[in-house]
């Protein structure tokens, strides 16, 4: 394949994202980097995983009804992932902007597809508004970097209490209001009882103080 | 002899293998550091009531020595440190009824330390790092922790066992003495093929009885012990770097600060030495004479705690041995 170039629109720990074409799609192209600190042969065997997993789970959650990017391509030898490029503001950026009843619509929304997505078996690892995409009426989940799949409470305990505190830093005057219409709408797909459960998980990790200040 | 103004605090360790007693002053900082060692027989673990006997055996004879060492009178200090866990039940009463004896023949109060924040502690004190993202490995902890609101935040840590267990009880299964530590790093530098073994890194958490539950499969295999020695450093150091870079790159921590009786192994220096330079941030190790456990982590946080007013009485001066550091408040880091 030629090289596919764009403009490198963000750079974590673990990968690099690019703004590329493909196809005649807007694209993005995520690319898991070496580590030189670790041996060049488990390197690229955690790298190659990764990349597998991630793109299995950004389908899979689709499946499951919660919009993903569409994975175009996978590229095992530079551990990279080709996905569509998913045009629209992250909530966290529009958030503060909507009125009350729309917080509370978009919050509920929110809560049903991480049910769903727990449903399937799926932990996101990192949900935060920063990694939700607002398409019109609709949110698109990214950013399978961390997510896993499991069923454990204490996970989902987390995917919740992650996203509890990312509102609550960031948006702090709704958090309390606003996270309790999550759990209206998650509590709508799982039960109440089962919702019950999970939420007294993040009542539990939540006195930890582990997370305490650090985003 | 003892300075102006200074304050003086014999610490003692007993949370394990090791019971060590040391005297440190605020303003001289750690004027001795007696440590004695029980050692298991090889291809055993520690027992702990034959440890905690050890530690009765030797307590006497190395409470004189730290006094003569230092060049202290017992009338000279202000305080008893101990080790309040966590740890080994019968070892730590060992070292808190020394602590007990003395604080109350002397009348002098007693401070109670948590192990770990000593290992913290002594390792700051030693190196001069300020406000580092700390790395502790050892026997009992494998932590990645920063200090924020009074007090240590864990980061992320070991989901099962700790990276000293690990070592350690491979060691154990394949026959040789612990603490097996320098005896698994020589091994690991005459190994040569990665052999795959799992690699659990979950998210910031480390996961190490998978690696081993692995590594000793392998072995039984037939396997080199050389190039399992060397395949296990190579993925347990690595799941613990990779979880420290990714403390680093959230928290913006510009130093980082490994600490704890595994700090003292090469290659794990060498990995986060590689993630600190990727992430600008100092690298800062224990020196080898404070990596182990030792009286100086106790009697120099024992100083520190001190002077911030933390003292229990006699009759509440309990063990924990099981004793989280995120739940203990440390006063003078605020």
């Amino acid at each position: 394949m030629e090289e596919l170039k764009g403009e490198l629109i963000k750079k974590g720990a673990e990968a690099e994202l690019y703004r590329i074409e493909w196809m005649g799609y807007p694209a993005v192209l995520k690319r898991r980097i070496p580590k030189a600190y670790r041996h060049p042969q488990l390197d690229y065997a955690i790298r190659r995983s990764r990349t597998i997993k991630e793109a299995q789970l950004l389908s899979e959650a689709r499946r499951a009804g919660v919009p993903t990017p569409p994975v175009f391509s996978v590229n095992l030898k530079d551990t990279s992932i080709i996905m569509r490029y998913i045009e629209g503001p992250t909530l966290r950026s529009v958030f503060d902007e909507l009125s009350e009843s729309e917080k509370a619509k978009v919050c509920e929304h929110v809560g049903e597809l991480v049910a769903k997505l727990h449903l399937a078996g799926i932990v996101h690892g990192d949900l935060t508004p920063a990694n939700l995409i607002v398409v019109g009426d609709e949110i698109f989940f990214v950013d399978f970097g961390l997510a896993e799949r499991s069923k454990s409470i204490e996970d989902r305990g987390v995917d919740l209490y992650l996203l509890k505190r990312a509102l609550t830093s960031a948006h702090y005057r709704y958090a309390e209001l606003s996270f309790s219409h999550v759990v209206v709408g998650y509590s709508s797909v799982v039960g109440e009882e089962e919702a019950k459960k999970v939420m007294e998980r993040v009542g539990e990790i939540e006195k930890r103080g582990r997370y305490i200040t650090f985003r | 002899m003892r300075e102006r103004d200074e304050v003086l605090c014999l610490g003692i360790e007993s949370s394990a293998h090791t019971f060590g007693v040391s005297i440190a002053s605020d303003k001289r900082g750690v004027l001795c550091d007696v440590n004695a060692v029980y050692k298991p027989p090889p291809g055993k673990g520690i027992h702990p009531r034959e440890a905690s006997q050890h530690h009765s055996h030797v307590a006497p004879s190395m409470v004189k020595r730290a006094f003569e060492q230092a060049g202290v009178s017992p009338a000279e200090l202000d305080a008893i440190a101990y080790c309040k866990g966590p740890g080994l039940g019968p070892c730590l009463r060992v070292g808190a009824t020394v602590a007990r004896t003395l604080a109350s023949a002397l009348n002098k109060p007693l401070t109670p330390v948590h192990h770990a924040i000593g290992h913290i502690e002594i390792a700051a004190y030693a190196t001069g790092a300020i406000d580092p993202l700390v790395v502790l490995v050892s026997g009992g902890h494998t932590s990645i922790a920063a200090f924020a609101e009074g007090r240590w935040r864990v980061f992320g840590e070991t989901e099962d066992i700790t990276l000293g267990n690990l070592i350690d009880m491979f060691a154990r299964e394949i026959g040789l003495p612990s603490p097996a530590g320098p005896a698994i790093e020589e091994l690991a530098k005459k190994g040569k093929n990665l052999v795959d073994l799992p690699y659990l890194q979950k998210g910031n958490d480390v996961s190490y009885s998978g690696l081993l539950t692995a590594a000793l499969a392998k072995y039984r295999e037939g396997i080199s012990v050389e190039d399992l020695a060397y395949s296990l450093q190579e993925v347990a150091f690595a799941e613990l770097a990779e979880a420290a870079e990714r403390a680093l790159a959230l928290l913006e921590k510009r130093e980082l600060l490994l600490t704890g009786g595994v700090a003292a192994n090469k290659r794990l220096q060498e990995m986060l030495k590689v993630v600190c330079e990727e992430h600008d941030a100092r690298f800062y190790v224990v020196p080898m004479k404070y990596a182990g456990d030792c009286g100086a982590q106790i009697a120099w946080t024992g100083v520190l705690a001190y002077k911030s007013g933390v003292v229990v009485s006699v009759e509440e001066s309990f063990v924990s041995p099981r004793w989280r550091f995120d739940e203990v408040d440390v006063p003078w880091r605020s």
